[in-house]
């Protein structure tokens, strides 16, 4: 898909408000286990805190799977966010700052988007969202 | 169910030092407290204090920016003393700038910010 | 022929003669114009030499295999203390390539002996390229540790006063360069618990967007942790770029020159000034 090398996983169900920290903590081992800046830690860790609240407000509960990652000499930490929600209708508007469907800043997803360095989103109406995103160690 | 963050009292001040990893429903519990506090109290100011916080994403910044709308509504003022660098360029990464809310580098300086609002309001006639 | 017999036969070729070593490290020596010991060097093809001939036996010829991890290995090794040595990634390849005129084809060779020749130059050739991709990349690693310590001593933050730090940049701004300033600014701002910060770019030639949105990032930034910054020494031409970029500083307070700025921030701080030179600058 991305075309990297996966050297770690760890899956983190996300069913509740307890999940969604423990799948910041998650990440941040995994990006000081990397060697991630402390300021590209903050910020991956702020954009998993996002996802993973997204999944389980607006996805109703899901998993997130934390990888760390390998490609072209690079490593990184790869994150996806999966649920089987509703899924998101306009994926454009969605990326805008400032939209929302639930009462949020709507800094959630396009917020994520400018903490990473990649970032993929798939949705599909009914079947749910998947959100992947890697922050490479610069 | 969740832990609740303690409130301290320093005379005309709440005190609050946010020292673990805050759940969300702990955030919003948080700021029904304080409102609640600053009421029964009736403090000049609030400080939170987030040194100890390694992020801060919209939820919480939300809530920061909330409970310093409301306290100035019950005629206190909040100030966010503490925020690590990582944080401040992560939040401004994510487009928050946390409009209205006063910060301070440390709880010091907070506090003496509080007190120099306080001598400016009594000093007006 | 099968490949089976060609690995087999090569085996056989390579193990003849003592000579065909030595051959290769002359020809390998020629290349590389006496910088490294021709001890050194004797070593290294003697055990590239013998690994090869053992992954040859035992794994045939694909090179990618598990066979192969010493022959690799030491291939990693020897590309990266060329890159390190500053050879070219020619002068690199050709140790390996050089292996090809060692069992070069003469006018008695069989038509085995040439078959397993080809199958050798084609091993060689994924050898040498594998040499090549390694050695790329022990230059970059070696390029971007290089640049991260120009980093740190690019980037140095003063305190000016009590209360006030500043960071005056020098050369050419790119996003990374500005990236690590900030950092660097906004922690200083904690650990001397300076209210007050200084971007002076006096000595910065030229400004981006990219590099403008960093300095505006990092204004922003510090006033969340509840610290002021003023910018100051922007030149005329930048003042231009800027703004025909559509760069907008807002309400950040720039100053012409280091000395206005500080005495711009030390008047706010309220603090001691220092004697203002008879100038009409000291404004009070």
């Amino acid at each position: 898909m991305t075309g990297h090398e996966v050297e770690q996983e760890e899956t983190v169900p996300i069913t509740s408000n307890d999940d969604v920290v423990r799948a910041r903590q998650t990440v941040r081992t995994y990006a000081q286990q990397c060697g991630l800046s402390l300021v590209d830690q903050t910020k991956l860790v702020t954009a998993a805190s996002e996802l993973a609240r997204n999944t389980l407000v607006y996805g109703g509960g899901g998993r997130m799977r934390c990888a760390a990652v390998r490609r072209a000499g690079r490593v990184g930490v790869h994150a996806v966010f999966e649920d089987r929600g509703p899924g998101i209708p306009d994926l454009d508007l969605a990326l805008t700052d400032g939209w929302t469907s639930g009462g949020g800043l709507g800094l959630g997803l396009s917020g994520a988007r400018r903490l990473v360095d990649d970032f993929d989103l798939h949705s599909e109406p009914a079947t749910g969202t998947r959100v992947s995103v890697t922050k490479w160690k610069r | 169910m969740s832990d609740r963050v303690p409130i301290l009292r320093i005379g005309q001040v709440l005190l609050v030092s946010i020292q673990i990893d805050l759940e969300d429903q702990t955030v919003l519990d948080l700021q029904d407290d304080l409102a609640e506090r600053i009421v029964a109290t009736g403090a000049g100011g609030v400080v939170i204090d987030i040194t100890a916080l390694e992020i801060v994403d919209s939820f919480v910044g939300r809530m920061l920016a909330n409970t310093a709308a409301i306290s100035r509504m019950l005629d206190a003022e909040t100030v966010v003393v503490g925020m690590r660098p990582a944080v401040a360029i992560t939040l401004v990464e994510l487009g928050l700038s946390l409009g209205g809310v006063r910060t301070a580098l440390t709880l010091d300086k907070g506090l003496a910010l509080l007190e120099r609002d306080r001598t400016a309001r009594t000093a007006r006639p | 022929m099968a490949v089976e017999h060609a690995s087999e036969r090569l085996v056989e070729l390579l193990s003849r003669d003592d000579a065909l070593q030595d051959q290769w490290v002359d020809a390998v020596a020629a290349t590389l114009g006496g910088r490294i010991s021709r001890a050194e060097l004797e070593r290294e093809l003697t055990d590239l030499y013998q690994a090869l001939t053992q992954a040859l036996g035992k794994g045939g010829l694909d090179w990618r295999g598990e066979d192969y991890s010493e022959v690799r290995a030491l291939l990693v090794e020897m590309s990266r203390t060329r890159a390190r040595h500053g050879f070219t990634p020619t002068e690199t390849a050709v140790s390996v390539f050089a292996c090809k005129d060692v069992l070069a084809p003469t006018t008695d060779s069989t038509a085995e002996d040439i078959t397993a020749y080809l199958q050798l130059t084609r091993l060689l050739d994924a050898l040498g390229l594998f040499t090549i991709e390694t050695y790329a990349r022990a230059r970059e690693e070696i390029i971007s540790a290089q640049a991260e310590q120009l980093l740190e001593l690019s980037t140095p933050v003063v305190k000016l006063w009590e209360g006030v730090v500043a960071v005056p940049l020098v050369g050419t701004l790119d996003s990374a360069r500005t990236q690590v300033v900030m950092e660097k600014l906004l922690q200083s701002l904690v650990d001397s618990e300076s209210e007050h910060a200084i971007i002076d770019i006096t000595g910065v030639p030229a400004v981006d967007t990219e590099v403008a949105q960093h300095l505006l990032k990092t204004v922003v930034a510090a006033r969340l942790m509840g610290a002021e910054c003023t910018i100051s020494g922007i030149r005329p031409q930048i003042a231009q770029t800027l703004v025909a970029l559509g760069v907008q500083f807002g309400d950040i307070v720039t100053k012409a020159t280091l000395a206005d700025a500080l005495r711009h921030v030390l008047h706010r701080s309220g603090a001691q000034q220092p004697a203002a030179p008879s100038t009409a600058g000291g404004d009070r």
